[in-house]
Parts: C-alpha cells; structure tokens; sequence
C-alpha cells in the first residue's frame, strides 16, 4: 500500500537556518504518527509545509501519490488535509456552529446566486451543512451544542475551544488531520479524555493522523508510530519503546553524558 | 515599579484636558443650540430666541418634516458607498479612497446609458424598463471597476504595509477621476428627467415626499437587507467574515481566499453603483467629480458607524445625513450664524468629529479581529 502522505528530501531554510533539512516522511492511511522532538526542532514548521503555509526550499511533499508542492493552502484544504494550531486559532467573532459551517466551505458547491434565489438545492445544502456541523460537534458530548452553538467562539474556555478547533478541522471532512499539540495546557483529566478521542477518530471517522505532542503519556498512548525531530531532521523512528530507549532521542532531550563519566 | 506606572497612568497630560474643554465646548454649543431652537419654536418673540439670532423665524413643521426626509434620503446615499469602504477595510484592513470613484463611475454609466435611452424616446415610454437597464449597466461598471481596481492596483500589494495599498488608492482615485475626464470632457451631465408620477411628492404618514426621495429610500433598503442577508446567513458571508478574521486559516478551511477578496470587491462596487444610479437621479447632474465628495461623506459615515461593520455604515451614513441637514437649521440658526445652507459640509465633518471625542471607534463600536491592525 502507498503510503496516504510522503514527504522526500524536504529543506526548508529560513535565512541562513534550516529548519528542516532532507526529511524523509510518510503516514499510511489509518495510522497514528506521534511526531516529537524538543523544542525548535522544526515540528511546527513540517506541519506549515505540509499545509503550504510556508514554500519548501527544496524536496517533495505527494499526497495520495501526487505532488501538492506549490498548491494554494485552500487547495491542499480541498485534497484532504486539515490541521490544528499549537495556538489555538478560531475565528472568535464567529459562532460556534458558524466556525464549523465555514469549515465545509470546499465541500459545498452552491454559489451566491442559489442564495439569493433561495434555490431548493441552496436550502438543502445549507440545510446538510447544518447538520454536519452538528453532528461533528456532538463529538465531544454536550461541551459545544445546544444554547453553546449560537455563542461566539471567543466565551469559549481554553480546553473548549481546542476542542473547537479540531471540529472545525474535522468538518473539512479531511483524510489526513495533522493535530500540533492537542492536549497542551489542558489538565490531566482533560487530557485523558482528549486521549480517548483521539483513538475515536480514527476508529469511528477514518481519518488518518499526524500528532505533534510533548506529552509522552498521550503519544504513548495513541501512536502507532513515534518519529523524532531534531535540528530539522528524523534521528528516531518506530514504536513509542522503541524510540523512548533510542540513545540518541535521550541526547537530543537530555544532552551528551559527560566523557568519562557513567 | 508598579505604583510609577500607575501614577504616570492616571496624570492627566493637556492633550487630555485640551480634549475634555473640547467636549464640553461642542456639547454646550450643541446644547444651546437646540434649546434656542426649541424656544424659538414655542415663540419666535422669547428672549431666548432673540438672544443670538435676532431674525429668528422658527421653522414650520412642513419644513421640519422636509429637513428630516431630505437627510434620510441623502444618508441612504452614503451609508450604500459606505459599506464598500466597511467591507474592504474589513477584510484588507485598509481604506479604499478610490471607492468614491467607483460610485462616480456608477452615475456616469447611468448617465450615459439612460442618455441613449432618452435619446430613443425609450425611457419616457417604459421608464420601468429602461430603468432596470441603467441599474443593471451602472451596478456592472461600478463591480467591473472595483475588481479591475482590486487585481490591478491592490492584489500586488497585498502583504505590504497598509500605508501602501492606502497611498495607491489615492492614485487609483486621481486616474479614475482623469479617465472619465478624458472621455466625457470637464462639463456636467444631465440625467433625463424623471416621469411625472414617480417624481411627484406624495403623502405617507403626514410627511410630504417627492417620488425621488421615496424611491432612494426604499432601494437603499433592500439592497442593504440584501447585503446583510447574503454576508450574515450565507455560506459566502461567512467565507468573508472568515477571511476578515483570519485569512491564512480560512484559507485552511478550505476556503480561496482571493475570490472572496474579489467578491468584497465586486459587492462593494455593485451597492456604489446602486448608489451612483440613486444620486444620478436625485440631482441629475454628474461631473467627473461627483465622486470626491460622496466618497468623503461615506467614509466619514463608515467611521461614525464603526469601519468594518455593516450596519454601523449604513446607521452612519443616515445619521451623517440627518445630521448635516437638521444641523445648520436646528443647531447653527438659533446660535445666530449667518449663511447656514452653505455650512452642511462643515456640520457633517464636525459630527465626525464629536463622535469620534465620544465613541472613538465609532457608534457601533469595533468588530474586528485580533489581528495586528495598525
């Protein structure tokens, strides 16, 4: 099976930095990739080029076998990627089931004029969209529907509106969801339950997943597989044990042990 | 460390006194004004009345009612060219000064095409008819040149600072204003007249109406209902309000974002052309000129109301226009100052600024995103 998203050779520099350099990358479908690394290891700036947020210097990112190297974000959007921020960033002024209806965006296909019309086929749309974003908001329980659903973003409670922000990256109805630290600052209870949903969604929505997380307990957790950053480049990759045991995943988060010493 | 900071905080430095004398100066004379008005009103021989303004008539209230009518139509004006200026600041964050021009272009295209049908004896026979078509050809010169203007003139520009695009808009303004310029020479164009029973005043609720007045009035209102349905309860306003929030995650939301900065655009344009057909044929005169003041008005009005939203333009632009033409009459004549018809363009800016001493982001306050706006 050809891997769901490959990234070959892939160099970003910045200045005279490169925040990634030759980096080699591949997610099935239907796995869950633990990315890790300590910090400035360039993470955040693979998920920025998988988005086309940022050009790669030089390299190939394919998904589903072709290139998307070049192609607007709404595009790369459009062929089923959807990702999160470490930063959580909503729309804030926007409702909560506007911010997830605005996510369907590229799957609608109803232009201005069905609206001013008020065509059956805009009114059904509108109508399924609707529904969809419900739907995906009804999972994570009770916390984001009913009188929350009219509320702007902004009321929102830090946990909340992570969560928000991984329903709207749902409701793009991608095949692969890149997730840039879902349980940061989230309380340990909070983040537990995250865990779980994280399994949930591949399970019961098929998605595949890209995890950056710092926390070990989580990616220990929900990964299938665990890759290393560090300085722009994969030092580790296989099963969490695997790489937690790997020196030179300790020295890149530890530090070299003193010559001599034991 | 702290208790400094917050002793320098609560120094009140002149600028802040200078503002405050200045408030309690405007509301005073605002104030005194309208009490003059009012005593004025109950006798025009009360020595308050006579106090400033000797030659004090009092106004009857057939004129009163006209006063008010004539500013509602007039804001209805601004308020259609101020929410191009809202919905561009909204989603770019800079003040497209070349709107005006767009709104000039609207008139003009009116002109030239109700002109012809004149010219065919088409518009006195199905004035209807041919007004639909000057509508149609005006809102698509009016689109066609707000988004020529966008890919030409702003897209280029777009991750520049905002000083940039703003500048640039000054020069899109001069070219537009010397093209027409150059292409219907420096004299005025006159609007056919209107037929006889759409211009005739009728009676609605005790206010006498000319047709026009009516006839401005009811558009602008459903093209704004228009406006605000489409950008509240459709999936393209919400791409746009996404945009104006966020661009780089709308685009991640799957969203292009240039489309829909191209639809701001081209809405934008329409609702200045359905305002330049309206101006056209309230005063049925066009130079190419037309657009400088309009322009200035409706961007006044954009910020009475709050840039960047959209009921905010339209509040403003009727208030902008009830205020400058009560406000010579109600206010500057009972304080005795002479030539008040001639100081409408003064009052309207002086109302910007009283509303901007008290509500410095306008009547309807801000609401934009937190993004870095500088």
């Amino acid at each position: 099976m050809s891997p769901v998203l490959s990234i070959h050779d892939l160099t970003i520099t910045f200045g005279g930095l490169d925040a990634l350099s030759k980096l080699n990358f591949h997610v099935d479908e239907g796995e869950i990739v633990g990315v890790i690394g300590p910090n400035g290891a360039g993470k955040t700036t693979f998920f920025n080029a998988i988005t086309n947020l940022v050009p790669p210097t030089s390299g190939d990112i394919r998904f589903a076998g072709e290139s998307i190297v070049g192609l607007d974000p709404y595009h790369v959007t459009e062929l089923g990627v959807a990702r999160t921020f470490q930063n959580v960033r909503l729309f804030p002024n926007m409702t909560i089931l506007e911010n997830v209806m605005v996510a369907q965006h590229c799957r609608t296909h109803q232009h201005a004029f069905g609206a001013l019309l008020q065509t059956k086929a805009f009114r059904r749309e509108e109508r399924e969209i609707r529904e969809r974003a419900i739907e995906v908001l009804s999972f994570f329980g009770t916390r984001l529907i009913g009188y929350r659903l009219d509320q702007p973003a902004f009321v929102l409670s830090y946990a909340n509106r992570r969560r928000l922000e991984i329903a709207r990256a749902m409701a793009t109805q991608p095949r692969v969801l890149l997730l840039d630290e879902p349980v940061a600052g989230m309380n340990p209870k909070e983040s537990a339950e995250l865990t779980a949903l994280i399994g949930r969604l591949r399970s019961e929505w098929g998605f595949t997943i890209v995890m950056i997380e710092h926390d070990m307990g989580v990616v220990r957790d929900v990964s299938d597989r665990v890759v290393v950053l560090d300085h722009g480049e994969t030092i580790a990759q296989g099963s969490f044990d695997e790489v937690s045991n790997d020196p030179h995943v300790i020295e890149a988060y530890l530090g070299r042990p003193v010559e001599g010493a034991s | 460390m702290t208790a400094v900071r917050v002793g320098s905080a609560r120094r009140v430095s002149w600028v802040d006194r200078f503002l405050t004398g200045l408030r309690i100066v405007l509301i005073a004379l605002i104030a005194a004004g309208l009490v003059a008005f009012v005593a004025q009103q109950i006798s025009v021989d009360n020595p308050f009345a006579r106090w400033r303004n000797p030659d004090a008539t009092g106004l009857t209230g057939d004129q009163l009612k006209g006063l008010v009518v004539t500013g509602i139509a007039q804001g209805s004006m601004y308020g259609l060219i101020a929410l191009g200026y809202s919905m561009v600041y909204g989603v770019l964050g800079f003040i497209n000064f070349a709107h005006g021009e767009v709104f000039m272009l609207g008139a003009m295209s009116g002109f030239v095409a109700s002109n012809k049908l004149s010219a065919n004896g088409y518009w006195e026979s199905n004035f209807f008819g041919s007004f639909v078509i000057v509508v149609v050809i005006a809102i698509l010169v009016s689109t066609a040149a707000a988004v020529i203007m966008e890919r030409v003139a702003y897209r280029p520009l777009r991750d520049s600072p905002r000083l940039i695009p703003l500048i640039t808009s000054i020069g899109v303004s001069f070219f537009i204003q010397n093209a027409v310029l150059g292409l219907l020479g420096p004299n005025s164009h006159s609007y056919p007249q209107l037929p006889e029973w759409l211009a005739k005043s009728r009676s609605i609720l005790t206010f006498e109406i000319p047709g026009t007045k009516v006839m401005v009035m009811v558009v602008a209102a459903l093209s704004m209902a228009v406006l605000w349905w489409v950008v509240e309860r459709t999936k393209t306003g919400k791409a746009m309000r996404a945009v104006a929030e966020d661009k780089e995650i709308a685009a991640l939301m799957g969203i292009n974002v240039d489309r829909t900065i191209v639809l701001t655009f081209a809405i934008g344009g329409a609702m200045a052309g359905i305002g330049g057909i309206l101006w056209g044929l309230s005063f049925r005169s066009v130079t190419h000129l037309t657009g400088f003041l309009p322009g200035i008005k409706a961007f006044t009005a954009a910020v009475v109301g709050g840039v960047g939203n959209l009921g905010g333009a339209m509040a403003g632009g009727v208030s902008l226009g009830a205020a400058e033409s009560l406000g010579p009459q109600l206010i500057l004549e009972p304080l005795g100052v002479s030539g008040v018809s001639q100081l409408r363009d003064a009052v309207a800016f002086t109302a910007l600024v009283v509303v901007l001493l008290f509500k410095p982001s306008g009547l309807f306050g801000e609401r934009l995103s937190e993004d870095d706006r500088t």
